[in-house]
């Protein structure tokens, strides 16, 4: 049977999910090809959304008119602005989600595009076309599945995420299979080898799940969420949020005689008897790499998280093993309300296959095969976001393909999605990758409450936001400029405002004052000022009282002025070397003053611009200098 | 072109140590005009060339001549501004190899007040006259470094690997810092024990002031590569002029048996083990009735504050009140820092003088000693005699490490301020970036890896 789509998507997860909907919006026919299609978006480890750099690019995809925040926010049954304490450009919204309701959610999504095609299936090969001339060795053409099929395509997008090759392992066992219940995938990654790619070994894990009624919650410490919950998505209407009913989580702490006991299922542990090669996140270890690791920590915390709102099932956060079911039973049962607990999902590690990034270039596309595209776990990363970001970035440049443009690659200095994949190709990683903030050089600008003022723009103009969203996001924008001009060139008399200093423990003014300056003032809130003061009268400041968005921006803008001003500068810096291009078939080989490393990591990752140069691991400053100076000739 | 206007410099520009020819490199406005002077069509010494008027692109036999003497038969480069390396007027003497010719040669360039190049100075007019960009002249003055191999050169090059260590033990400090700061940005939810605001604030303020501490060795750093001022005090007819020429082996300063014949300072250059000394003589250092004289006076008392290195001369085959009168003036007016005492005339002293240098005009081996100690005394631990073992020889290094601590100096005022990590870490991220600029670039990664591997992190 042969069919044609101009794009196919492999996989159904996060990436799947953001990539199949980017391209359907640009107006392109798109088969969805899953394993299993009551595994559409299905959270497979934490049943949450966001936290800390995550809640970031949660806001970024919306932004870009990606659906992951929407799904959040229509399923979401605890929201937390992480990092409340400090300042605005690390608060990070995270949610606890029904992971069932997402699920569904995803699929309605998926099913409401009239051009996605859902096909259950598992991809076999791909058929590509050896290419006589240009940078790629081959096209895509299409795929074959186990079933068969042959589907005829412009653009592959494979978001198979620890399917290929894997293996789960708990104690001694290992199981095929990418997912508990679900099988492996196989034949994908030997086919891909067979054109030329390489294969690396990752290995990720996740806890046990716990009966709910067999906890004492009464012996934990409640874990609420914000009284005044937000949502992720920009486009989500406040009016009706949060959508779902909020619940509560929990937290308990490991302890001395919890650790003993796992101790005790170390000599089974695959990961310490070296069964497990692949290597795995260091900032999510497995519990027991905890306790070997850190030995002098007394406890850990462990959270105890629903995974659905009416469901019977506890997410044991803090607790990722593959130690034997029965060390991790006796285990858990030693921690303070977990003392009659039933595992009812055994904690467990995978392993699979993910294609090292120096083969993909930052439009995710491979350097091999023209056409085919790489996103999620494949490419070394962990996390629904990250793979949710690479999925819709993939989707839009396979969209971009198949109309014939350039690529879209967002900047380091632009969005948290930039940064994602800029490391990701420049210093391919060797162990599943994870966005933290200290990623991001320039976060003080790329804050997660402007990433619609920074992004949306693109998202509109490749067709992917709607014209609503766009038109408040210009609206908005140009409330704060016009708010912004009236602060920095109107000022406040004493008269007017010094009662409303003292009382705030202001320094009283002795003649009229800027009141961008009043505003910039650490115990000056503008919310306060403008209700106080005559300010409240003004036309200008009318349109503030009820859009605290624009009233938070402001405020931020003002307040660590001096701060995003040496940011700007650094990003200025920055960007004089994103601009100084090298040509795509530039030949490193001809500069003999190149180091030997820097010769063979430049030929691999073939870096678009000197700025990509600087930062791909290997390469010196004296070897940029070397390549500056050939390249002026 | 050449619209900048610099000083005219001049350096070897091959490796210095025994080779077929050495390449002296001279460029400015006033190269062939000063060059003129002793670059002599034949050896009677009176014809010179007339540099100005030649083509550019053409080369000339010659003799190069200092004060009268033959030095070297040379060949003569011509390269006229702006088709020239520095996009100024340079020419090229290549004259015999040899430690000591060349330094000849060079000698007799610097006396025509043309200045010793630093290390790179004619890459970077070449920049700054736009003949080059920045990161060309890095890439060049990264060939020179790793071609260069005189005993000048590796004494620097010591001086720097001291640097580059020190750089990568701040480097690691401020890792640690920004590591702190980030955790507690990046594992909110972590229970996690963080360090406390003051704690870091002290520790940066520790920073600071070992930073400055290298910072402060600059200016010996700066006389390595400039040439260190050397001063001859003492008092009159204490031997300061006789030493002076006896250094130069020549007779330019006037020596007499007459106290206060040196009315002002004179100065030259002079090469000694490989460092540059610009020798001053000064006048001898009592108070005169005579105007003229007190004016020499005068400047010799700014040209020892000025100066990287005095040595105090007293007269050892003075009468005793004499010597403890001089001794007194020095126990009380020099900086024993960065002076040598030396005792002169030891062959027509009586008593011996065992704890300080003694040196007799008579005897090479005392003055070869002096000139060892002298040498010792400015590029080991002497002049920047401070905690480390340091000497800063590179303005841009210096630049870097002052912007280091204007970074962390903003750090310290945030967490004054009350603000919040992320806020901090600006600054330690500028501070790493201009510690990087000096050996190579931080990245976000070392700093993860940091996190990881000393903290326990991770639900």
């Amino acid at each position: 049977m042969e069919r044609y789509f101009d794009i196919i998507v492999v996989g159904a997860g996060h990436a799947g999910v953001e990539a199949s909907i980017a391209c359907a919006k640009m107006g392109l026919t798109v088969a969805l090809v899953t394993m299993d299609l009551s595994a559409i978006g299905r959270m497979s480890c934490n049943p949450a959304i966001g936290g800390t750099a995550k809640g970031h690019l949660v806001r970024e995809i919306d932004a870009l008119g990606g659906v992951m925040g929407i799904l959040a926010d229509k399923t979401g049954i605890q929201f937390k602005m992480l990092n409340r304490s400090k300042g605005p450009a690390v608060w990070s919204p995270r949610c606890q989600s029904d992971k069932d309701l997402y699920s569904l959610a995803a699929a309605e999504m998926v099913k409401s595009f009239a051009n996605i095609t859902l096909v259950q299936d598992t991809v076999q090969s791909l058929k590509v076309e050896e290419q006589q001339s240009g940078v790629f060795k081959y096209s895509i053409k299409g795929i074959v599945t186990e079933l068969g099929s042959n589907i005829q395509c412009k653009s592959v997008i494979i978001t198979s995420g620890t399917f290929l090759n894997a293996i789960m392992h708990t104690g001694t066992t290992q199981t095929e299979g990418g997912r508990a219940g679900e099988k492996a995938a196989n034949g994908l990654s030997d086919n891909m080898l067979e054109l030329g790619f390489v294969t690396g070994r990752l290995k990720t894990g996740t806890p046990p799940r716990l009966d709910i009624n067999t906890i004492d919650f009464s012996k934990t410490e409640l874990q609420g969420g914000d009284g005044n919950p937000k949502p992720f998505s920009f486009r989500t209407p406040l009016e009706s949020f949060p959508i779902q009913r909020q619940i509560d989580c929990f937290l308990t702490y490991t302890n001395e005689r919890t650790h003993d006991v796992l101790r005790t299922g170390f000599e089974e542990s695959p990961m310490f008897t070296g069964r497990i090669k692949g290597v795995g996140p260091r900032y999510c270890p497995s519990i027991e790499d905890k306790i070997s690791r850190f030995s002098e920590k007394p406890r850990h915390q462990i959270f105890l998280e629903p995974e659905t709102l009416n469901g019977e099932t506890i997410y044991m956060n803090g607790f990722s093993t593959s130690l034997p079911l029965e060390v991790q039973e006796k285990a858990a049962r030693t921690i303070t309300g977990l003392e009659n607990v039933k595992i009812v999902k055994k904690g467990y590690a995978v392993e699979y296959d993910f294609f090292p990034t120096h083969q993909t270039n930052l439009s995710l596309e491979t350097k091999l095969v023209s056409g085919l595209f790489l996103a999620g776990q494949i490419n070394g990363t962990s996390g629904y976001e990250e793979a949710a970001a690479q999925g819709l970035i993939a989707g839009i440049n396979a969209g971009l393909k198949a109309a014939g443009k350039e690529p879209f690659i967002l900047k380091r200095s632009e969005a948290y999605i930039g940064v994602l994949i800029d490391d990701l190709i420049n210093k391919c990683p060797e162990e599943p990758y994870r966005m933290f903030t200290s990623c991001a050089e320039y976060r003080l600008i790329l804050r997660q409450d402007n990433a619609d003022l920074r992004l949306m723009k693109y998202g509109y103009e490749l067709g992917l936001l709607e014209q609503t969203a766009y038109d408040k996001m210009t609206a908005k924008k140009e409330l704060i400029h016009d708010v912004m001009n009236y602060f920095s060139s109107n000022t406040l008399t004493p008269k007017e405002v010094n009662e409303f200093l003292k009382e705030n423990n202001s320094s009283e003014i002795t003649q009229g004052e800027f009141i961008s300056n009043l505003v910039r003032r650490n115990e000056i809130k503008l919310s306060q000022l403008i209700d106080k003061t005559i300010l409240k009268g003004s036309n200008i400041v009318q349109g503030l009282v009820n859009n605290p968005e624009v009233l938070e921006q402001i405020e931020i803008e003002l307040k660590y002025k001096g701060y995003i001003q040496r940011q700007t500068e650094q990003v200025n810096n920055f960007n004089k070397n994103e601009e100084i291009k090298i040509p795509e078939d530039f030949k490193y080989d001809r500069l003999r003053s190149l180091s030997a490393e820097a010769r063979e990591k430049l030929n691999s990752i073939r870096p678009n611009n000197i700025g990509q140069a600087m930062r791909i691991a290997g390469v010196r400053p004296s070897d940029i200098s070397a390549l500056l100076i050939y390249m002026r000739g | 072109m050449n619209v900048n206007n610099y000083d005219t410099i001049a350096a070897i520009s091959t490796p210095i140590g025994e080779g077929g020819i050495s390449v002296i490199r001279v460029s400015g406005d006033k190269a062939f005009e000063k060059i003129s002077s002793i670059f002599f069509k034949d050896k009677s010494g009176k014809n010179n060339f007339d540099i100005g008027s030649l083509k550019s692109h053409t080369i000339h036999f010659g003799y190069v001549f200092n004060r009268g003497e033959i030095i070297d038969e040379a060949v003569l480069s011509i390269f006229k501004s702006p088709h020239s390396y520095t996009g100024e007027d340079v020419l090229e003497i290549s004259s015999h190899g040899g430690v000591l010719v060349t330094q000849k040669v060079l000698a007799a360039i610097l006396s025509l007040e043309i200045r010793h190049a630093e290390p790179g100075e004619f890459t970077k007019r070449a920049f700054l006259n736009s003949k080059i960009d920045l990161s060309q002249a890095e890439a060049v003055a990264d060939l020179i470094k790793s071609k260069t191999d005189s005993a000048h050169q590796s004494s620097i090059k010591q001086l720097e690997g001291s640097l580059s260590d020190f750089v990568k033990k701040t480097r690691q400090d401020l890792i640690n810092l920004t590591s702190l700061v980030e955790l507690e940005l990046d594992f909110a939810e972590e229970d996690l024990e963080f360090v406390k605001k003051d704690e870091l604030k002290e520790k940066i303020l520790s920073l600071i002031k070992r930073i400055e501490g290298i910072i402060a060795t600059y200016i010996s750093g700066k006389v390595i590569r400039e040439g260190v001022n050397l001063v001859i005090a003492g008092q009159p007819n204490s031997g300061k002029s006789s030493l002076f020429n006896y250094l130069l082996k020549t007779n330019r300063a006037i020596v007499s048996n007459v106290e206060g014949t040196t009315r002002d300072y004179i100065q030259e250059n002079l090469i000694i083990n490989g460092v540059l000394f610009n020798l001053i003589d000064t006048a001898g250092l009592r108070f005169s009735e005579d105007e003229i004289e007190s004016e020499g006076i005068k400047r010799s008392y700014e040209k020892i504050t000025e100066a990287d290195l005095i040595l105090y001369l007293i007269d050892a085959s003075d009468k005793e009140e004499k010597i403890n009168e001089s001794l007194a003036y020095y126990n009380h007016h020099i900086e024993k820092e960065k002076s040598i005492l030396v005792y002169t005339k030891i062959d027509k002293a009586e008593i011996e003088k065992q704890n300080e240098p003694a040196i007799s005009l008579l005897k090479d081996d005392s003055i070869e000693s002096l000139k060892k100690l002298m040498t010792e005394k400015v590029t080991g631990k002497g002049i920047s005699s401070g905690s480390s073992d340091i000497i800063l020889t590179n303005l841009r290094h210096k630049v870097c490490l002052e912007n280091v601590v204007a970074s962390l100096e903003n750090s310290v005022k945030t967490i004054e301020d009350g603000m919040t990590g992320e806020f901090i870490s600006v600054d330690f991220r500028n501070a790493m970036k201009y510690l990087g600029e000096i050996t190579g670039e931080v990245t976000n990664d070392e700093i993860l890896n940091n996190i990881f591997a000393n903290f326990c992190i991770g639900k």
